[in-house]
């Protein structure tokens, strides 16, 4: 794999984990799709030095290796349909909500309620 | 819901989709060895789908489709998985293909495989499922419901 | 054999696409009903198939082992098939009686067998990219199972599980391409011979990588917190089919590629240490809740520490007894929420203190709950017995006397979880919100589903002798990947 890809799939994963970590659920969609280019990038990158197309019959140099390739695609397609029914969700939870915030987990408010009936 | 666009797409759009959804199925039809397939083909017809949706809303892509976006991604699936059962049939293995050469004359020839039916199904599949995130989540009262 | 066994896949895919078809909800209901049962019968035929005469290959697309996409059906995955396909008809035709669980979501019965599917494909798949798409359409189809019907308070939760599903899901890309990078093949049976060559510190950081994915799935210890809250906000057969079901797929998944790929040292002691402290946080966790669903929620967590217990020791005995947990487990778990489903349905709610007398109002759903609860809590003679015994007898032979008596106490205080259930809900004088009676079909299938469970309690033994073939066969299948780093 070569530095600069190695480097931008670095990249993208530290800004997708900085985004999930946002209260804001369109900034985690956001992180999730970067993530997953990051992951789709290190996938492509597996496969070794970049070359020609793979066809057989095509050109006699050296070939880049198709199978990552493939990987890659199919990756893509699955992401592309899950990050659209997250669209979906975060649009549903604006509608039901009215806000676009991620509160905080529901285990975490009970414990805090608890504390707070007992301190009266 | 009616959504306001320009005059200019509109007039366009006469033009623009019918080019699109021809040349989505182009791109559907030499996808087994060529740059396309069902996928790519798929896309850009829900693109096509997407600058009707632009000009007239949710009402103008139920319109323009002929069944269900549910019918079209099951009929995609179900398309697929003949194809995926037709190599068990032949005595292959699951999802074995084969090939048929038709010669359409001064057209030129088509390389008929199995694989164009099989990629037809995931076509009808994708163009049902832009269909359906159009129709749910663009529709500002389709969400609602 | 390779037809039948491709079956497995298509007809739950079958089943989507003329679900999506028609548009009668009686036509849907009796297509999903036929896969589910079609798809437990060919389960069981290759079963005794694999188990009589060994593996069967299958070659997507005439495409041989390095070039193409194989499916594996091996007495784990064949066994792994069979408990699942029996969990998914029941949980359906639990869903089928509960009516309002289809009637309004036109789309269930598709998304329902794409479910199917995706598990099936999950067990059968003989490369981890296959296994990566499995999991994609298995968990797809669950963040769809789940949200639907989501109102203003569930949406968040069900939000955290979409999330924390999706993070673990770049992860495993990212871990399959480091692999492919050190090895050069995704697939299981050529990566277990080339494991051997690669760097054992490399090769360690994949085993973790590939723990933590699972794991996340799994609900192990560190990872389970998405669980408790978002399980619990779907209906009740959905819920039922997720405990049963997803996190054991996880748990198969780190059970295959722990032992064919990552041999560590037997027994392993970070995974035994992992394993007690699931156990013990999630039984903590049951005990300081007070619904049901809650609760059993947190016992899913609880329970995968034993299967993690079983792996840990990396010895026959051990895996041969994970195995059998999970077998029980799938069974027991899809009864437990069902009955809370049941209760629920019965009464409008599932928080303890609001009923009480459910066994003199109902006795059936009584009836149903008690050997499920005795099971989960493993008493004689029900199946949950037979699991934790090998169990027990795995660790005592591998000389982990520790863990042994973590997993002990965490029984104990499983079964004290469980009379704290029946002691608030079923006794007591009937509480006026218990109104509606439960449909027969309803109890028909969970009660079909607690036979099965007695069934495996009472004949053991046939369970026991298959579970120790597969975890033969796993443990021999690693023993050519480990030649070369040993």
């Amino acid at each position: 794999m070569s530095t600069a890809m190695a480097v931008a799939a670095g990249a993208l994963f530290a800004a997708g984990t900085y985004l999930i970590m946002q209260r804001l659920l369109t900034r985690i969609v956001v992180g999730l799709g970067l993530i997953a280019h990051g992951a789709n990038l290190a996938l492509l990158g597996s496969g070794g030095e970049p070359g020609a197309a793979p066809i057989v019959g095509g050109s006699t140099g050296v070939i880049s290796d198709p199978l990552p390739q493939a990987l890659v695609l199919t990756a893509i397609v699955i992401t592309f349909g899950v990050t659209a029914f997250l669209l979906a969700l975060a649009y549903r939870s604006y509608v039901l909500t009215d806000s676009d915030a991620v509160e905080d987990d529901l285990e975490d408010r009970r414990i805090a309620e608890l504390s707070r009936k007992e301190a009266a | 819901m009616k959504i306001r666009s320009s005059h200019f797409l509109e007039t366009g759009s006469r033009t623009i989709v019918p080019t699109l959804l021809v040349v989505s199925v182009f791109l559907l039809v030499v996808g087994h060895n060529a740059p396309g397939g069902g996928f790519v083909g798929g896309l850009l017809a829900g693109s096509g789908l997407l600058v009707v949706f632009l000009t007239g809303g949710g009402r103008a892509v139920e319109d323009l489709l002929p069944v269900r976006p549910a019918t079209l991604i099951g009929s995609g699936i179900a398309l697929a998985m003949t194809t995926a059962l037709g190599g068990l049939a032949f005595g292959g293995s699951l999802l074995s293909s084969g090939k048929l050469d038709i010669d359409l004359g001064w057209v030129g020839k088509l390389e008929v495989g199995s694989a164009l039916i099989f990629d037809s199904g995931v076509y009808l599949v994708v163009t049902g499922l832009v269909a359906t995130v159009l129709l749910r989540l663009g529709d500002t009262e389709g969400a609602r419901r | 054999m390779t037809t039948v066994v491709s079956l497995l896949v298509v007809v739950p895919l079958a089943a989507v696409a003329l679900t999506l078809l028609w548009r009668r909800l009686w036509v849907r209901r009796l297509i999903s009903l036929l896969s589910s049962a079609t798809s437990f019968v060919i389960a069981l035929i290759v079963l005794f198939t694999v188990d009589a005469g060994g593996s069967v290959t299958v070659a997507v697309g005439g495409w041989e082992a390095p070039l193409g996409i194989t499916l594996v059906a091996d007495r784990f995955s064949a066994l792994m098939l069979s408990v699942s396909a029996a969990a998914l008809f029941g949980v359906l035709a639990f869903a089928v009686g509960q009516r309002d669980t289809d009637e309004g979501f036109p789309a269930f019965h598709a998304v329902y067998q794409a479910l199917a599917a995706g598990v099936a494909l999950a067990f059968l798949t003989g490369d981890l990219f296959t296994l990566f798409v499995a999991f994609e359409i298995m968990l797809t189809a669950s963040y769809v199972l789940i949200t639907h019907r989501a109102g203003a308070e569930q949406v968040r939760a069900t939000m955290t599980y979409v999330v924390v599903g999706l993070v673990a899901s770049g992860l495993f890309l990212l871990g399959i391409g480091f692999v492919y990078a050190a090895t050069g093949t995704v697939n299981l049976a050529e990566l277990s011979a080339r494991m051997g060559d690669i760097d054992p510190a490399v090769r360690t950081a994949l085993g973790w990588l590939f723990f933590m994915v699972f794991g996340i799935k799994a609900a192990i210890f560190p990872l389970f917190f998405w669980l408790p809250d978002s399980y619990p906000t779907a209906v009740t057969p959905v819920t039922a089919i997720f405990a049963g079901l997803l996190t054991k797929v996880g748990v198969y998944a780190i059970v295959r590629t722990q032992t064919l790929l990552f041999p560590l040292e037997a027994p392993s002691t970070p995974i035994l240490l992992i394993a007690g402290l699931t156990m013990v946080v999630g039984v903590l966790g049951a005990i300081s809740q007070g619904d049901i669903k809650r609760i059993l929620s947190f016992h899913i967590v609880s329970q995968i520490g034993y299967m993690i217990m079983g792996l840990g020791f990396f010895t026959v005995a051990g895996i041969a007894a994970a195995i059998v947990f999970i077998v029980h487990q799938v069974i027991v778990k899809t009864v437990m929420f069902l009955v809370g489903g049941l209760v629920e349905s019965a009464s409008g709610t599932g928080r303890l203190k609001e009923v009480t007398g459910v066994l003199h109002r109902f006795p059936v759903i009584a009836l149903l709950f008690l050997p499920a609860a005795l099971s989960l809590a493993g008493l004689p003679p029900f199946s949950g017995f037979v699991g934790k015994l090998a169990l027990i007898q795995a660790g005592f032979d591998a000389g982990r006397w520790m863990v042994v008596g973590v997993s002990l106490l965490a029984s104990l205080l499983t079964l004290f979880s469980m009379t704290k259930i029946w002691s608030a809900a079923f006794w007591g004088a009937p509480t006026p919100n218990l109104r509606r009676r439960p449909s027969s079909v309803m109890v028909a299938a969970t009660a079909g589903l607690v036979g099965l469970s007695l069934l495996i309690g009472l004949a053991g033994q046939p369970l026991i002798e298959i579970a120790t073939r597969a975890a033969s066969d796993l443990l021999s299948d690693s023993a050519t990947a480990s030649g070369g780093s040993a």
